[in-house]
């Protein structure tokens, strides 16, 4: 449809690029250097993420004193490369973050949609759902589900993909109800539109926005979600690396090897910050009355 | 009266970021007087209001020159005043009233407990003290049993009596100067006569002079002494209101007067014996209210009739809440009719499943009143105008920018609107989209519920002369829908008058106007404000309350049957007292 922004025509990239302000641009270049070394990963990482060596623990990061030539940003309390785990931790993440907020994105949104255009029981089920879900602690049910299922990476996938599902529903619900009430949507339905036209014309690309918002926030929440089912031994198993599970153990060694923590952390760091100027950007080109023209 | 003007607004000019919206402005407001400033939108009328409270800094503009003084000793200059001293005179001395009576008054505060609170923050008053004031402040505004309204919340209260209380805080103090912000604008034409009355009688009693910021000219005639007429910011002309009236000298003044919709100015001629397009026959539409265990029913509309023709418009007249816009939903089915028949074409709606009725959707078409809101705002331009042909599979072979480009014409827009989006539009422009979008799948009906009430006069005027042209062009029959009497007068050959859910009058436009029958159209015409300065308005002849339409679950609704009174012209039964020429009305007609 004509409403999503997305890149369309050859050039659309250019133009893209020529509307965007300083920040945005560098969101975008981080997003692209951030995803190219998590895909390339193993070509790029200079040592084997899980190689221990215990001769060369806890070395500082190139330039400081005791540093290991090599290992640029020093290593860890096990001796392995901090940059490598790094990379491949970004890849993992970063594949988890998304999968899981998709999901969350895909099931929320929908559930939502559906309860916001069909109203009467359909939406008090699913709101009673979403009830539910918020008075339990998601990390109860995702310990249960991990302990029940056992702890596999599709499992883990599945559990992150559910965490703040509600959250878009919610939010979803709320905005098609108040869309279901304008004008325009009743002008629609008087020229003979039904519900599935209804919702791929006039309602999801009014929803964009809001989404957009809740997808950036989950995704740095599902980081760290990750990270708190690792510390708790549920998340992706050591050796491998995630960011959350090296910050979570890192945090030990913070006085006397902060780069463990450090690294690891600003990775995170980076991370958000390119979505949610994404985002952003997204959002406002979502909406032709923000748009540039 | 003394010799300076309680306010002199001296050469003020006021700009909001770099947009000028007010240039070079001069005027005075004398005490006892009443002068309103007209304008339409855009006009800079509110900008002024704001900057004589001092709040226009609010909203990001600030006052770039001029002076305004407010009389005193000695003399205040308001645009120069520092906001502590500003916020003193604020309520105390100069106090304003504002359009929306429920977004002016907080919704969780008691009424009396806002009153109150100007008394106490400007004369120091106790609690007691404070609401002892309060009830003679609303007592005094003729609001009906003070002592139990004083402890109410606003949403508890219809419009015309939010506005009254808005009028008694705006009192409290007894300003020397209000200014009344469209303070009528968003009420029925009964509520707006008595707000009108109120303020008059207000005024005779504490000498305050009144700013009053209108559009419609009607009013202008019936409460102001001197009028400003205002044009993107500009003077056009001031005088004395009889005088403006009778000899404008400004263009715009002329064409202000000329589109603004005037009673008694004359009907289109009804076709005759039009092809029946729309039947309606006994619809109701009933709302489920209260708890479960003493379930009502709202009778939105209780057994309404009616038919339109081929190239006839039928207008639908009635107050706020009397249930016009649940007929034109229901006849669309947007909200499902409780009983009844609605026949268009030929062919009963009120059976059809959902699916077998999409294809008839294309017969009947509505435009709505907000053009902002009735326009999806990520859709172009093009694919608004052709959604209806393009869900009933009726795109030329040009596809939707032939059609789009066709449509546009049509509605006396340019082709290349078609590749803009709907913000981009102004509010007329957009009313001009959406009608192109009912035009789209080449209707039978058009239901136009409201479709000028958000416009500039001039603006509504070309609309309905749209309306009218496009008529002419099809031969499409029009539902129009409206609360302004003169509007409907302008393009309807037939008028139904609608009340609590029933028709209570209906007939040729020309013959329910001229010698109304029942005792509500003639309340109803009496309250419309003429654009005559000088002609006193008779008092309101009483009419009979409504029956009740908040009924216990079962119980039915009263039905009133209409009788012939004339050519076409029915009056419903309860109420038919020998002819009286509306306008003339004696005032103590039935007391």
């Amino acid at each position: 449809m004509t409403a999503l922004a997305a890149p369309r025509a050859p050039g659309a990239l250019a133009r893209l690029w020529a509307e965007a302000d300083a920040v945005q641009r560098a969101a975008l270049v981080l997003a692209l250097i951030l995803l190219a070394l998590a895909l390339l990963a193993p070509l790029v990482a200079p040592f084997d993420p899980n190689a221990q060596s215990l001769l060369a623990r806890m070395r500082p990061p190139a330039g400081f004193e005791r540093a290991r030539p090599g290992h640029w940003l020093g290593t860890d309390e096990l001796g392995r490369d901090i940059l490598s785990r790094c990379l491949f931790a970004l890849r993992l993440t970063l594949g988890l973050a998304l999968a899981g907020a998709v999901i969350g994105l895909v099931l929320g949104g929908t559930l939502g949609l559906i309860a916001g255009l069909l109203g009467g029981r359909v939406e008090a089920a699913v709101m009673g759902a979403v009830d539910a879900q918020i008075a339990v602690p998601f990390t109860l049910i995702a310990l249960f589900v991990l302990v029940l299922f056992g702890n596999t990476l599709p499992v883990l996938v599945i559990v992150l993909g559910l965490y703040g599902w509600e959250q878009y529903a919610r939010i979803v619900r709320a905005e098609t109800r108040k869309l279901m009430a304008m004008p325009f949507i009743e002008a629609a339905r008087a020229a003979g539109a039904g519900p599935v036209r209804i919702a791929r014309v006039h309602l999801m690309p009014n929803l964009v926005s809001p989404l957009v918002v809740q997808f950036t926030l989950s995704l740095s929440g599902i980081v760290l979600l990750e990270s708190t089912l690792s510390f708790l031994g549920l998340g992706v198993q050591p050796p491998t690396a995630t960011l959350g599970a090296m910050v979570g153990v890192g945090r030990d060694y913070m006085p006397n090897a902060p780069w463990i923590v450090i690294a690891p952390a600003v990775t995170i760091l980076l991370v958000t910050f390119a979505v949610q100027i994404l985002g952003d950007w997204l959002r406002d080109r979502a909406d032709p009355r923000l748009r540039p023209r | 009266m003394t010799a300076a003007p309680l306010l002199a607004v001296e050469n003020l000019s006021v700009a909001f970021g770099g947009h000028p919206a007010v240039s070079g402005l001069s005027f005075t407001v004398k005490r006892g007087e009443t002068v309103a400033l007209v304008g339409e939108s855009g006009s800079g009328k509110s900008a002024t209001a704001l900057a004589i409270m001092g709040l226009v800094g609010r909203d990001g503009g600030r006052v770039t020159a001029g002076r305004i003084l407010l009389d005193g000793t000695p003399p205040l200059d308001l645009a120069a005043l520092p906001e502590p001293a500003l916020r003193r005179l604020r309520g105390r001395r100069i106090a304003q009233v504002f359009q929306e009576p429920m977004t002016a008054l907080n919704p969780v505060i008691p009424l009396g407990e806002q009153v109150a609170e100007a008394l106490r923050l400007h004369e120091g008053m106790g609690r007691a003290a404070a609401r002892a004031a309060a009830r003679a402040a609303f007592a005094r505004v003729g609001i009906p049993d003070p002592d139990r309204r004083l402890d109410q919340f606003p949403h508890e209260l219809s419009g015309g009596l939010r506005q009254r209380v808005m009028i008694a805080m705006a009192l409290a103090c007894r300003p020397d100067l209000l200014i009344a912000d469209e303070p009528t604008t968003a009420l029925d034409v009964t509520t707006q006569a008595g707000i009108l009355d109120l303020l008059r009688r207000l005024q005779a009693e504490t000498g305050m002079g009144i700013l009053f910021i209108t559009h419609d000219m009607g009013v202008v005639a019936e409460i102001a002494q001197r009028m400003v007429v205002l044009r993107a910011g500009r003077k056009q002309e001031e005088g004395p209101v009889a005088q403006v009236f009778a000899r404008p000298r400004a263009d715009y003044t002329r064409m202000l007067m000329a589109a603004a919709p005037r009673l008694g100015a004359g009907s289109p001629p009804a076709p005759r014996d039009p092809a029946p397009v729309l039947g309606v026959e006994d619809l109701s539409v009933g709302f489920p209210t209260g708890p479960f265990w003493a379930r009502r029913v709202h009778h939105a509309v209780a057994g309404v009739s009616l038919t339109i023709g081929r190239g006839e418009t039928l207008g639908l007249v009635g107050e706020s809440g009397c249930g016009k816009s649940t007929v034109a939903r229901a006849i669309l089915r947007l909200i499902e009719p409780s009983a009844g028949r609605v026949r268009l074409m030929g062919r009963d709606l009120a059976g059809l499943s959902a699916a077998a009725l999409r294809p008839l959707r294309a017969e009947a078409q509505i435009v709505f009143q907000d053009p902002f809101a009735s326009l999806n705002p990520r859709l172009t331009v093009r694919d608004l105008v052709t959604e209806p042909a393009a869900i009933h599979g009726r795109l030329p072979p040009g596809g939707r920018r032939a059609l789009a480009a066709e449509l546009l014409a049509r509605v006396g827009l340019e082709p290349e609107a078609a590749d803009r989006w709907p913000h981009q539009f102004s509010g007329g422009q957009r009313q001009r989209l959406c009608i192109a979008r009912a035009l789209s799948v080449r209707p039978a009906l058009i239901i136009a519920d409201e479709p000028v009430s958000a416009l500039d006069v001039s603006v509504a005027r070309q609309v309905t002369d749209l309306f009218a042209r496009l008529q002419r062009e099809d031969g499409m029959a029009i539902l129009f829908i409206s609360h302004d009497v003169a509007v409907v007068e302008r393009v309807s050959h037939r008028i139904a008058v609608m009340q609590a859910g029933r028709i209570v009058e209906t007939g040729p436009t020309e013959a329910v106007l001229a010698a109304p029958r029942h005792p509500y159209t003639q309340r109803l015409l009496a309250a419309v404000p003429r654009p005559e300065p000088g002609r006193l308005r008779p008092a309101l002849p009483e009419a009979p309350p409504p029956p009740p339409v908040v009924l216990r679950a079962g119980a039915r609704p009263a039905r009133a049957p209409l009788v012939a009174v004339g050519p076409g012209h029915l009056a419903a039964i309860d109420a038919v007292p020998p002819p009286v020429r509306a306008a003339r009305l004696p005032a103590a007609a039935e007391a």
